[in-house]
């Protein structure tokens, strides 16, 4: 009888709304291992997918946004806690694509401790990039950190879980809700992370994972006028650099782009990421004296 | 005018209507079609507040964006009316003097009809005399549910005569009929005493319009005409949101009717959001680019 079982195959789908749908143009590509032999199939995401999950990113803004900071952090600990479950499924998917079984769980290993590191700023950020200004008048003028909105990213390419998990981190922590664009040569992991966040508490529609061509969809990405921000960390091709700043002007875009090379180093973990998605409000409250 | 006997009832085929609408929502509109469908059905709004905290302001406003929905495209269609509480008729038709958009007025003590009809006459008469060109008057629901037909008829009837010059419309509320042989019962009923148009529902009851519905309204006003030759109209209103659905709807028109009522005299969108979701959907395809309500005025 064992010897006779059929091996059930997933099927990786994308992650939209807290659903795992398939594209709706149909489409898919083939997802191979470093050998180039077929591992899945992936979804190839279309233009009409990208604005099904702004739409659903754009519904879920208000109610993550008005989460309370520190709630945020819970539920990107509850991230953590869910990953650390499912090492051994992070491990399988990452061996085939290039990476050493040491590597594999530094992999992991740093992909959890990013979700720690940005769970703890949460809370911190505000105080630390808030401010309190003086000013010659009978004012209290104080500025506030407030989340983008929308948020379009490309995942990098080389990194699909440590560098996946290094871009939404700091998004989301600051209240903001994303439309990512997995690794199109590694798109497998991106999926299954997809799953961890699904089972983490995070409100369906605060990220969604799109996979497909990036090539396809910069020029969506970068014109939708619902998008608040679009970032990217790889270095793009020249063309598709410039098409992105110049969309980006029709609704004055901000365009965050964050060359980290190295993912396990210091400079791929900062504050500062968090702060690239958000607004500074200035308050000017009348006192008397 | 022989009216039918309304303790008949005609059976409707419900599994036959949802297929029917399902199939007519495959068809595909794009490009040129889907922009004229867009502006058509921009023309066809009934541009609608019905709340209690409704003010002389949120009315004004209303009808600066019924007279130019969106200032960035000058040459779009205007929506056909502006539908209001009847106290707020005059701040409407002040505003909307020198245009051809008229001011339709809800009345018979909207939504329930539960006052009784000498008030509910009232209500329309004085709904007139502030200037409404539209009556949207609801029907006795509970009175229909028991059996009292002819009860409903004479109501109907009193407030067509109230009415005037004012077009009737009639709303059935479907949502609270329960089944879609009473929907046709009561578009029978209403046609037969006298309605301009027969409306699906107040928007303040869930289902509001739904397609089945619509379809079963649309068959029902197809017969009438062929029976009588009058051209009855149709207004769906309530949960339609989208451009999308809005199109699915004029091809459900266009199918049973025929283009003859493809237009603001005899079809009409009961909606408050869908105006911003058309003009969305106009300006991406003038431009390319999806559109973010950010750059679109409320109401």
């Amino acid at each position: 009888m064992a010897e006779q079982r059929i091996d059930v195959k997933k099927t990786y789908k994308m992650y939209i709304g807290g659903d795992f749908p398939r594209s709706e143009s149909g489409r898919t590509y083939k997802a191979f291992d470093s050998d180039g032999n077929l591992l899945a199939n992936a979804c190839q995401g279309s233009r009409k997918d990208f604005r099904d999950a702004v739409k659903i990113a754009r519904g879920a803004f208000g109610g993550w946004s008005s989460r309370s900071a520190y709630n945020r952090g819970q539920i990107l600990y509850r991230i953590a806690e869910m990953m650390e479950d499912r090492r051994d499924q992070f491990m399988r998917e990452l061996g085939p694509i290039g990476f050493k079984a040491a590597e594999a769980e530094a992999d992991i290993n740093a992909a959890i401790d990013r979700l720690i590191y940005y769970a703890g700023w949460t809370d911190k950020y505000q105080q630390v990039f808030g401010s309190i200004n003086p000013v010659a008048s009978s004012h209290f003028n104080f500025s506030m950190l407030e989340p983008t909105g929308v948020v379009a990213a490309f995942a990098p390419e080389k990194s699909p879980l440590l560098g996946l998990v290094s871009v939404i981190a700091p998004i989301i922590a600051g209240g903001n809700t994303c439309v990512i664009l997995a690794s199109e040569e590694f798109p497998l992991p991106s999926i299954s992370f997809a799953e961890v966040l699904n089972s983490s508490d995070v409100p369906e529609g605060v990220v969604n994972i799109l996979t497909g061509s990036r090539e396809e969809l910069a020029e969506h990405f970068s014109t939708h006028m619902d998008v608040n921000a679009m970032c990217y960390t790889d270095d793009l091709p020249k063309g598709m650099k410039k098409m992105i700043d110049e969309n980006a002007s029709l609704n004055v875009k901000r365009i965050i782009k964050r060359p980290v090379k190295d993912w396990y180093s210091e400079e791929a973990q900062t504050p500062y990421f968090v702060t690239d998605f958000q607004e500074t409000k200035t308050t000017w409250h009348p006192v008397g004296y | 005018m022989k009216h039918p006997d309304f303790n008949q009832t005609i059976p409707i085929d419900e599994v036959g209507v949802t297929e029917r609408v399902a199939r007519l929502n495959s068809r595909s509109i794009k490009k040129d079609s889907k922009v004229q469908a867009l502006k058509l059905a921009l023309s066809m709004i009934d541009h609608t507040t019905l709340e209690g905290s409704d003010s002389p302001g949120k009315v004004i406003q209303l009808c600066k964006k019924a007279r130019q929905p969106h200032p960035a495209i000058p040459d779009l269609p205007t929506v056909a009316a502006v539908c209001v509480y009847p106290r707020m008729v005059s701040v409407a038709k002040k505003e909307l003097k020198g245009t051809d958009i008229n001011v339709a007025s809800v009345a018979t003590a909207f939504p329930s009809g539960q006052a009784p009809l000498f008030m509910r006459l009232e209500d329309t008469k004085f709904a007139v005399s502030e200037g409404a060109d539209e009556i949207d008057m609801v029907i006795s629901r509970g009175a229909f549910l028991n059996g009292e037909f002819s009860l409903v008829f004479d109501e109907i009837a009193a407030v067509k005569e109230a009415c005037g010059e004012a077009h009737l419309k009639v709303i059935l509320e479907t949502g609270e009929l329960h089944t879609l042989e009473n929907v046709r019962k009561a578009s029978d009923l209403a046609m037969h005493a006298g309605a301009d148009f027969i409306k699906t529902s107040t928007g303040k009851v869930s289902p509001a319009a739904t397609q089945p519905v619509t379809l079963v309204m649309l068959e029902a006003i197809r017969d009438f005409y062929y029976k009588t030759d009058k051209m009855i109209g149709m207004k769906p209103a309530g949960g339609i949101r989208t451009a999308k659905q809005a199109i699915q709807y004029l091809v459900i028109v266009k199918e049973t009717l025929g283009a003859a009522w493809l237009n603001k005299k005899y079809f009409r969108f009961g909606a408050s959001s869908l105006t911003n979701d058309l003009l969305m959907q106009i300006v991406k395809q003038e431009t390319g680019h999806y559109q973010s309500l950010d750059y679109f005025s409320n109401d």
